[in-house]
């Protein structure tokens, strides 16, 4: 069997000591898991060694780590795996990011995580009285949640997060996931005010960096950063909802300047979002003219570095076919329902591509 | 090599020095531009929040351009945040046959369609440097290594996640090329904690605060680690890092004042271009010192 090392990020806050690291050698099967190895160390060598975890097969969502600085479930990382990607040899251990550290490698989820969940309201608020048996519901209308519905609450995603990092406040990835849950599931009755409260909120969908830190260290794909781009989606397309953080602006500004002119014209960008997308109210609008005032002093940098011309500012050629562009915006734009396809629920693999393995049983 | 060129929007907008300095590297690299000036903005994944099938029939148009230009080896970009929007939708498209036969069913009165080819391929400068033209060739054109300067790399977030999108299976080296070219140009790579996170543009009008405080964190962990200067493939990115550098020191609270050049920029230098002629007169943070910096090596 090879010997693999392993670096743990060591803390106790109860002996007063500083946090420091600790080397172990374990000897395991390529293709057990990390946690493997730290329960083998813990067994061996030293008792004292912190780790929460309990089902070993990436369904209780117990033992997320950081695995050489990627947020990670340690039971769903082969050992060999994070060997290879170790840079110095040694594969580090550390507890997750963005949460306070209890023990070793366990930290507080309650103080961070589960505080954010309860947040967004994670139960169903119903219109009127409960049926007297189930709620029966339409299969294909849940469809829709199923990926957020995959989430298992282990943290990752929030540990990964770098909205979170720099504002603790950020309702963050996992609870905004669960928030879409709820906004996507026909039972519940208040969908537009949870949506106006997620919007309004500083700290909400609007504080999202559109990193994909989250998309990529989720163990189960639940791809939280689009399910919180489908709440964007549904808070200004469906529900038109006007926030306080400029949301809305920014998506109508961005999309209805692509539709005239084709390509993006960056000067009308800032004053229509301040303006919830228009450039008349941009400049009538106080709040609006507030956050012009605060720019004023990036856009002088810009006018004095000479990247940007006074009349870039106020010319922007439209592309030679925008009425292929605008057409295309028509088409879609004028259709009840919007198109979209989530490879996480039909698959990647194109169905006719596929060999036909069925046909042969 | 001939390639069907995307500029972007940002780069003929507000960093006009990108769209320059592309323009002059490309013929000492024998990169054949042949500029997509009919294409449309890539939605930077506003779009992409707004109407998912919007933004993919438009990126759809444009790949359908460059799939027409004749010769071309492929689609080249430079910008991270094309690339990250661009592969979003490609990977929708390639997926399903039914929805890209329906995409392109927009498409068709202008008679362009999007055409799945395994061998079809859209990549940033960065990714068309090391695999399509190799690093041996770049070291080979290299007239003025750039020994002594300190460069931090700064990827921006398109291009390095989803891994499982951006063709990492097949070049999981691509979160490493800006150190490895760094390298080949004779300068020295840094390292730093911020060079695969977020610069903060996205949220720069919705979440101020969020956006300059890593922009800030950034700078200042470069600085720490004493770089003389920021290396970005993506006009964005450089928006946030530079042009609002400034104000992202209120956000730290400390003083900044690090140059970020853009990628073309770097590898302009270390092939003899001069910094004017490079457009790096045009920044908001002052390049003079990365400027005298490389005159000195000129003057050696």
């Amino acid at each position: 069997m090879p010997d693999y090392a392993l670096k743990i990020r060591r803390y106790d806050p109860e002996s007063g000591e500083a946090a420091y690291w600790q080397d172990f050698d374990v000897e395991l099967d390529p293709e057990r898991s990390v946690l493997d190895g730290i329960l083998k160390v813990k067994d061996d060598e030293d008792a004292s060694i912190g780790i929460r975890c309990s089902c070993r097969a990436a369904i209780c969502g117990s033992c997320g780590v950081k695995i050489n600085g990627q947020s990670k479930l340690a039971c769903n990382t082969r050992i060999s795996d994070a060997a290879a990607r170790a840079s110095n040899g040694a594969i580090v251990v550390e507890p997750m990011g963005n949460m306070p550290v209890l023990k070793d490698l366990i930290v507080d989820m309650d103080a961070v995580h589960w505080k954010k969940v309860q947040r967004i309201v994670p139960w169903l608020l119903p219109e009127g009285d409960p049926p007297e048996r189930e709620y029966i519901v339409d299969a294909e209308a849940m469809i829709d949640v199923t990926q957020s519905m995959a989430c298992i609450q282990c943290g990752v995603c929030v540990s990964a997060c770098l909205s979170l990092e720099v504002d603790p406040e950020f309702i963050g990835p996992a609870a905004l996931a669960k928030a879409y849950r709820f906004v996507g599931d026909p039972r519940d009755a208040h969908t537009k005010e949870r949506l106006e409260d997620l919007a309004d909120d500083p700290h909400g969908i609007y504080d999202c960096t559109h990193c994909f830190a989250c998309i990529e260290v989720c163990p189960k794909d639940v791809a939280p950063m689009s399910q919180i781009m489908r709440l964007r989606r549904h808070a200004t397309a469906d529900y038109g909802i006007k926030d306080r953080n400029n949301g809305y602006g920014h998506e109508k500004a961005f999309t209805d300047i692509v539709e005239k002119y084709g390509t993006l014209h960056e000067a009308q960008l800032l004053p229509r979002s301040y303006g919830q997308g228009s450039l008349v109210r941009s400049q009538t609008d106080p709040s609006s003219l507030k956050q012009l005032a605060e720019a004023f002093p990036t856009v002088l940098n810009g006018l004095r570095s000479g990247k940007v011309s006074p009349l870039k500012v106020l010319r922007h050629p439209k592309l030679p076919d925008q009425d292929q562009v605008r057409r295309i915006y028509h088409a879609i734009e004028s259709k009840d329902e919007r198109l979209e396809l989530n490879l996480y629920i039909v698959g990647e693999g194109d169905v006719e591509a596929e060999p036909d393995e069925e046909g042969e049983r | 090599m001939k390639v069907a060129y995307w500029p972007g929007c940002v780069s003929r907008g507000f960093t006009p020095e990108l769209h320059g300095s592309m323009a002059l590297v490309a013929p000492k690299l024998d990169i054949e531009l042949v500029e997509l000036d009919r294409a449309n903005c890539c939605g930077a994944g506003v779009i992409a929040e707004h109407n998912q099938e919007l933004v993919d029939t438009l990126n759809a148009r444009t790949f359908a351009m460059a799939q027409k230009v004749d010769g071309a080896a492929g689609m080249m970009n430079i910008c991270s945040t094309c690339q990250g929007a661009q592969s979003e939708c490609q990977q929708r498209l390639d997926a399903d046959s039914a929805y890209r036969e329906h995409v392109n069913g927009h498409l068709e009165p202008e008679g362009l369609g999007y055409e799945l080819d395994g061998g079809w391929w859209n990549k940033n400068f960065l990714w068309l440097l090391i695999e399509e033209i190799g690093l041996e060739t770049v070291r080979e054109r290299v007239v003025r290594p750039l020994e002594g300067l300190r460069v931090a790399p700064f990827y921006g977030c398109y291009i390095v996640r989803p891994t499982s999108r951006l063709g990492y299976d097949r070049f999981p080296e691509r979160d490493r090329y800006l150190e490895q070219l760094i390298e080949v140009l004779g300068g020295t790579p840094i390292d730093y904690a911020g060079k695969h996170r977020c610069c903060g543009f996205p949220v720069i009008t919705m979440a101020k605060e969020t956006s300059l405080r890593q922009a800030g964190r950034h700078l200042a962990d470069a600085i720490d680690a004493e770089a003389d200067c920021m290396v970005t493939p993506c006009p964005l990115c450089h928006l946030n890092l530079d042009l609002q550098q400034p104000d992202a020191a209120k956000y730290v609270e400390r003083d900044l004042g690090l140059p970020v050049l853009h990628l073309p920029q770097l590898v302009g230098l270390a092939l003899g271009l001069e910094p004017r002629e490079l457009g790096m007169n045009k920044h908001v943070v002052g390049t003079r010192e990365v400027q005298r910096k490389v005159s000195e090596l000129a003057a050696a």
